[in-house]
């Protein structure tokens, strides 16, 4: 842990961090661990796992939030390949820090949510995708699976079930790209991150050509406390049609920023203000960006907004992969704009043309508007050229770098204004 | 037949099989949707967003290249909505375009010129600065122009998934990605330029072509190419004279896009300056310079001294002169000369082939079918290197029709990439170890070079399924065409036995060694090309017609210059027996063609023989020679018109030939290809700038 | 090439994780792991693992091209990774980074004279809620600011030669 929990969350993933030992598998089996599979494997059907993550409304907690219990329906029962489960742990939205803490402080937790996916598609095969720059989980991550290995929780023989599944580690190497679900599985196979034609879908076509189950890792690990306690307890700790609670990952200009289990649903304000501590200094906020950088920015009146997906979409945005980054009444926009842009810029993955070149030019574009250079006409370019890039490019990293674009030029458009004509950065400085 | 889907583009109802990509049903029913990255034939990318069209209930755009027909999909190709994110993917893709179309070879002829054209966005937005970058020469015949470059990843597929090289690949990500050649700074491939041709825009660019014209300042000759069996189509570009460039962007003709670098490049020895312009007359010992009429005379008179005195006269012709030529010759050498020593270098056993398969002409493979069979048995050759188009066309069947590969040969060769099944073996004895696995295929393809020949045909045949179809490859453009047309010592045009069977080639040459042929007269040969012996034919009085002062035409003792093919009309049978039109390209002064060459002789010597002119002979061979009733209409359009021999026991046929392919890489081609520059530069490695 | 006996270990363990047909699905890892312990993606790794996973050099130097972290040349000893994005950035980030290029004297993707630093300016790490965040090869800092960067540099520098 590396901040203070809060009084008002609601620990249910989270509930072991904390313990002495909480990665060890014993920590772990004392600890209502791999019970959940257990029930899974000798009192369960594979079609009565899936109905019952359905009714939990989990949705997934790696940005896009489809319903996991569906998403897992989909992967076709009478196929005669191989299936996998792909854990998405690549954790690379600017904003986001929580899957990190999921697998550092409870790694078993993710072994048995990865194992209940398996049971629910009757696949035998398992690949965690790490992003490289986490490499310290890989060896947090082997050492618990040869845990589970030891304990019979993996193998070939699982329980004593006769349900068979192996699990192994896989690192990229730095690439924000690898992180979409499709780019992540030709990394997976040790090509480029370029994402893949769509359809067919990863539950038919995924890893290796075989129907496949991807999901974020805060996913899989809601998986296990929804088997134990049931799909509608853990639906009844959120908001309707957005289940249970989710990781909010509190940054910026808030007094206490950290990691929070909050339920769905919690207020933004409440979250800035008593969760976060409210704005250092007395100041006020300026804009909040809901879900990680790829998210429509909220201005300070939007944030009595419930967050949950379903109601931050209703005012334009999105609750993403639970990244709530604060920005104070100081902050350059302008400047948040360009940086954003420098992300997806080099992030890109060069395949499509508007995405390669659009996310460039801007980069390019803000980068001299922001250092005095502007001149009138860029302030309806930028804004141009974001939306001749929306819903246009190969996949959605085009979608994520013109979203916030076309937020930030349409709600803080004064602030372009007062950067025009050579003037220095009216907030120089101040960040 | 897959089911029909039915559909609106733009209106109009289309149907289209079951699977077909929207862009395709919009072309068949005549709406060109753009396109950069998508490529027919290749693997899909969706990587240039042009082909984005509306499409009713759906939320956006989506791109037709990689959307399947649906039944009662609407499409609409041309909206404002659909014309404006083009425009804005023109005007991203100008952004660091360098504009430089004025001295750019592409200009004219740009796909991405076309497109601005057509949707705007030539005024530019683009404050910032532009990447330059130097040009970049990857090899002497592939240039790399960096920032010209769109990425729609043509040139890394066709040399992947079409050449089978992967020498083209993508390196670093976003707005510095970049193709990158396999040796760091060179390419070390095929260097058969199918990634520049296919390169929408002028980013690879063509050594041999480069900064030379425009263009629309030179005119189109569609010919078929002059180098090996395969026969493939080359569309020449020829300036002043001059041919500048050999290319097959309209896909016509038997090998779709593909040329290799001797169909693309191999047409410099044209202008090479070691080219014979004049009749060369032996005169105390050395050879010089005559007219054609001294020339002529000096041939004429020892022709018919010969034909008076014994008839001991040899004739070898060429595998790369034309069918009416080759018929010509084979008249005037039995009708006029009375001999029958005529015959060419062999280079794989068609004949055995003819008789094998006695009474199933179906039993003969043409291009097409090594594209569609459910299988190809490669046997006995390098057929990559040696029939490039055939092994083109066999990884486009793996590629599109799963197609099963079968390799038998000693050494190993990029068909093993994709075979099934390899043997390194030898011929028949190397076949008959996967004969169990060949029964099964009903649709097989059989490719064999000269490890399979004589009775080893026979046996291959009955190896192998009765369904079975064959090709018997030879090694030049027309070394088909000079059996089929008779210069042969047993067999007339047309494969029927000739009555008086005369001497071979081998058999000849000893001869003519030992002083016993008065003339020996090679028309398009270099049978002296080891040049070992000084003086290979002291008593034999030499006539050589050729393009180069070869080691034969050196000790010749008369030579006269000869027309190649591409300055020539008439025909050329490929190596599975199909015929295609040869058109002339530049006019040439100084040499002239085989065929004219030889009605001059036969003139001089009051012999009555046809008309020396191409249509004459050509229709005169359509009359007689069995097997060329072809489709005329196919051959004329500059299709390929597949000739039907007959396939009968060719009683008689006993004098063993030998038969020896050069085994030519993919940078050589007989005698002609030491004069071909390209060919050149690539071979030696040396990285100078190939030059007409 | 050889490696040492713990890496040849992991790569023979990586090779038996995929389906058959799928070799060169270790790649990224292997790439990685080589790194780590050769210091660069030299020509003889590219070269060394193009011939361990049956493609070629051009394949393997396309996907080595493509990801961030690996490098062609060397960095330091302690490859320091300043985060300056969005969470970072709004946290001192900017000013943490300029910091660091002037007390180590180096710029982006630069590396000291003596070799033992090397500097490089990051997109997000995954430590938001802790900005701004600095990685020390593979070692986590939080909740950064110059003199406790100052201490960092300090404590790498006298830890073990
Ligand atoms: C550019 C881009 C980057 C992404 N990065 C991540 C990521 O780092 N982690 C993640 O879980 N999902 C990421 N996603 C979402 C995945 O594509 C995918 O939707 C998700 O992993 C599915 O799991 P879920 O349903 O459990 O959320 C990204 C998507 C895009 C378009
Ligand atoms: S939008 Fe295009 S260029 Fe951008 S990451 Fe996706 S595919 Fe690559
Ligand atoms: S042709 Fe469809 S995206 Fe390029």
């Amino acid at each position: 842990m590396y901040n203070e929990p809060h009084p008002l969350e609601v620990r249910v993933l989270t509930r072991r961090f904390g313990l002495p030992n909480s990665r060890s598998i014993d920590t772990y089996l004392t600890h209502e661990g791999y019970q959940a599979i257990h029930k899974a494997l000798t009192q369960m059907t594979p079609e009565q796992v899936i109905e019952e993550v359905k009714s939990s409304g989990l949705r997934g907690r790696g940005g896009a939030g489809f319903p996991a219990g569906l998403k897992w329906s989909f992967v076709p029962r009478d196929s005669p390949k191989p299936k996998y489960i792909v854990v998405n742990a690549d954790e690379s939205e600017p904003g986001t820090c929580k899957d990190r803490l999921l697998i550092e402080n409870d790694p078993h937790q993710l072994i048995e949510g990865v194992l209940i996916a398996a049971r629910a598609v009757d696949a035998h095969a398992g690949y965690i995708y790490v992003r490289g720059e986490y490499r310290y989980l890989i060896d947090i991550l082997d050492r618990a699976i040869e845990e589970a290995y030891a304990r019979g929780y993996l193998g070939d023989n699982i329980l004593g079930t006769g349900y068979k599944f192996h699990l192994y580690t896989h690192t990229g190497a730095g690439a924000y790209e690898c992180g979409e679900e499709s780019a992540l599985l030709e990394s997976l196979e040790g090509k480029r991150g370029i994402p893949r034609i769509r359809p067919p879908f990863p539950a038919v076509v995924g890893a290796f050509k075989c129907p496949t189950v991807l999901n974020n890792v805060e996913t899989y690990c809601a998986a296990p406390w929804i088997l134990l306690k049931g799909g509608h307890a853990y639906a009844d700790l959120g908001t309707p049609k957005n289940g249970g609670t989710r990781l909010f990952c509190l940054s910026g200009h808030v007094n206490q920023p950290g990691v929070y289990e909050l339920p769905m649903g919690f207020p933004l304000r409440r979250m800035i203000e008593e969760v976060g501590g409210g704005v250092p200094n007395g100041k006020k906020v300026k804009a909040v960006i809901p879900g990680g950088s790829s998210c429509p920015l909220l201005t300070a009146d939007q944030i009595d907004v419930p967050m949950d997906f379903d109601s931050l979409q209703k005012i334009g945005s999105m609750l993403g992969s639970g990244g709530v980054v604060v920005m104070d009444e100081d902050t350059c926009m302008v400047q948040v704009a360009l940086r954003i842009m420098r992300f997806y810029a080099h992030e890109s993955c060069g395949w499509c043309i508007p995405c390669r070149e659009g996310t460039t030019w801007l980069r390019q574009l803000l980068l001299r508007f922001h250092s005095g250079g502007g001149v009138a006409t860029d302030i309806d370019l930028i804004g141009d050229l974001a939306q001749n890039m929306l819903g246009k490019t190969f996949c959605p990293l085009g979608d994520a770098a013109a979203m916030p674009t076309i937020s930030i030029v349409k709600k803080f458009r004064q602030e372009f204004e007062d950067h025009l004509n050579g003037k220095p950065c009216p907030y120089e400085g101040r960040l | 037949m897959p089911d029909l889907v039915k559909l609106t583009i733009d209106g109009h109802e289309v149907e289209a099989p079951a699977g077909t990509l929207v862009i395709n049903a919009a072309r068949q029913a005549g709406i060109e949707v753009p396109a950069f990255c998508y490529y027919d034939g290749l693997t899909l990318q969706a990587a240039c967003r042009m082909c984005v069209v509306e499409v009713e209930k759906a939320p956006k755009l989506l791109t037709a290249c990689t959307l399947p027909v649906a039944p009662g999909m609407v499409v609409r190709t041309e909206t404002p909505q659909v014309a404006a994110a083009r425009k804005g993917m023109l005007e991203f893709l100008l952004t660091n375009h360098p504009l430089d179309c004025p001295v750019c070879d592409k200009g004219g002829e740009c796909e991405l010129q076309d497109m601005v054209f057509r949707y705007g966005a030539g005024e530019s937005r683009y404050l910032e600065e532009k990447i330059h970058e130097e040009e970049k020469q990857w090899s002497p015949v592939v240039y790399f122009d960096m920032p010209r470059c769109i990425l729609c990843f043509r040139c890394v597929r066709i040399c992947d998934e079409g050449m089978g090289v992967k020498a083209l690949g993508v390196v670093n990500r976003g707005a510095h990605s970049e193709i990158a050649p396999n040796m760091g700074d060179h390419l070390e491939c095929d260097e058969c330029g199918m990634c520049i041709d296919i390169c929408p825009v002028g980013a690879l660019t063509s050594g041999a072509y480069r900064y030379q014209t425009r263009p629309w300042e030179m005119q189109y000759v569609g010919t078929t190419c002059t180098h090996c069996g395969d026969g493939c189509k080359t569309t020449l570009s020829v300036r002043n004279g001059k041919v500048i460039r050999g290319n097959n962007r309209d896909r016509s003709g038997i090998n779709g896009e593909f040329l290799c670098i001797k169909g693309r490049y191999g047409f410099d020895f044209l202008h090479h300056a070691d080219r014979l312009t004049t009749p060369l007359v032996r005169r105390n010992g050395e050879l010089a310079p005559a007219t054609w009429k001294d020339a002529i005379s000096a041939v004429a008179f020892r022709l018919k001294d010969a034909h008076d005195k014994s008839e001991r006269i040899g004739i070898l012709g060429s595998t790369r002169t034309t069918n009416e030529e080759n018929f010509y010759l084979q008249r005037f050498a039995r009708e006029r000369l009375g001999t029958h020593h005529i015959d060419h270098h062999r280079s794989g056993d068609v004949a055995a082939l003819l008789e094998a398969v006695a009474g199933r002409p179906q039993a003969l493979a043409r291009t097409a079918d090594v594209y569609t069979a459910g299988a190809v048995l490669v046997v006995g050759v390098d057929l990559s290197q040696q029939h490039p188009m055939l092994a083109f066309q066999a990884r486009a069947n793996v590629r599109h029709h799963n197609a099963r590969v079968y390799v038998v040969n000693p050494e190993p060769t990029r068909e093993e990439d994709r075979a099934v099944e390899v043997v390194r073996g030898r011929g028949v004895e190397g076949v008959a170890q996967i004969r169990e696995k060949l029964a099964g295929e009903a649709n097989l393809v059989v490719l064999f070079g000269d490890h399979v020949q004589g009775d080893d045909v026979r046996r291959l045949v009955e190896m192998l399924p009765a369904t079975a179809r064959y090709v018997a490859l030879v090694d030049y453009a027309n070394s088909r065409g000079a059996l089929d047309l008779g210069l042969a010592p047993d067999l007339l045009p047309g494969y029927v036995p000739d009555p008086e069977p005369g001497m071979g080639r081998d058999e000849m040459l000893a001869a003519a060694g030992r002083g016993e042929l008065e003339v020996l007269w090679v028309v398009g040969a270099n049978p002296l090309e080891d040049g070992s012996e000084e003086r290979a034919f002291p008593n034999t009085f030499l006539v050589v017609q050729e393009l180069f002062l070869t080691e034969t035409a050196r000790q010749a003792d008369v030579v006269f210059p000869a027309a190649a093919s591409y300055e020539k009309t008439g025909s050329f049978t490929n190596t599975c027996g199909e015929l295609q039109r040869l058109k002339k390209g530049p006019n040439t002064s100084g040499p002239k063609s085989d065929l004219e060459i030889l009605g001059l002789i036969a003139r001089q010597m009051g012999f009555e023989l046809a008309p020396p002119l191409p249509e004459a002979v050509f229709e005169e061979i359509r009359r007689a020679v069995p097997g060329y009733q072809i489709d005329y209409a196919a051959f004329l359009t500059g299709g390929a018109a597949m000739t039907t021999p007959p396939t009968a026991p060719l009683a008689g046929r006993g004098r063993a030939a030998t038969i020896r392919s050069s085994r030519d890489s993919l940078f050589q081609s007989g005698t002609l290809g030491r004069y071909c520059g390209a060919l050149h530069a690539v071979r030696e490695k040396d990285h100078v700038e190939v030059r007409v | 090439m050889t490696f040492s006996p713990d890496l040849e270990a992991r790569f023979e363990n990586l090779a038996k994780r995929y389906p058959a047909g799928y070799l060169r699905a270790a790649l990224v890892p292997m790439l990685l792991y080589a790194q780590d312990e050769v210091g660069a993606v030299t020509d003889e790794v590219v070269a060394e693992i193009a011939r361990r996973l049956k493609i070629t050099p051009l394949q393997v130097n396309e996907v080595v091209s493509y990801y961030s972290m690996l490098r062609r040349e060397p960095a330091g000893r302690h490859h320091i990774q300043v985060c300056t994005n969005i969470s970072c950035l709004l946290r001192g980030g900017r000013h943490l980074w300029e910091h660091a290029q002037t007390r180590l004297g180096v710029g982006h993707k630069q590396r000291s004279a003596d070799g033992q630093f090397s500097l490089e300016e990051v997109e997000c790490i995954g430590a938001c809620s802790w900005a701004p965040a600095v990685q020390v090869n593979y070692d986590f800092h939080h909740d950064m600011n110059a003199e406790k960067f100052d201490a960092l540099v300090e404590k790498l520098k006298g830890d073990g030669k």
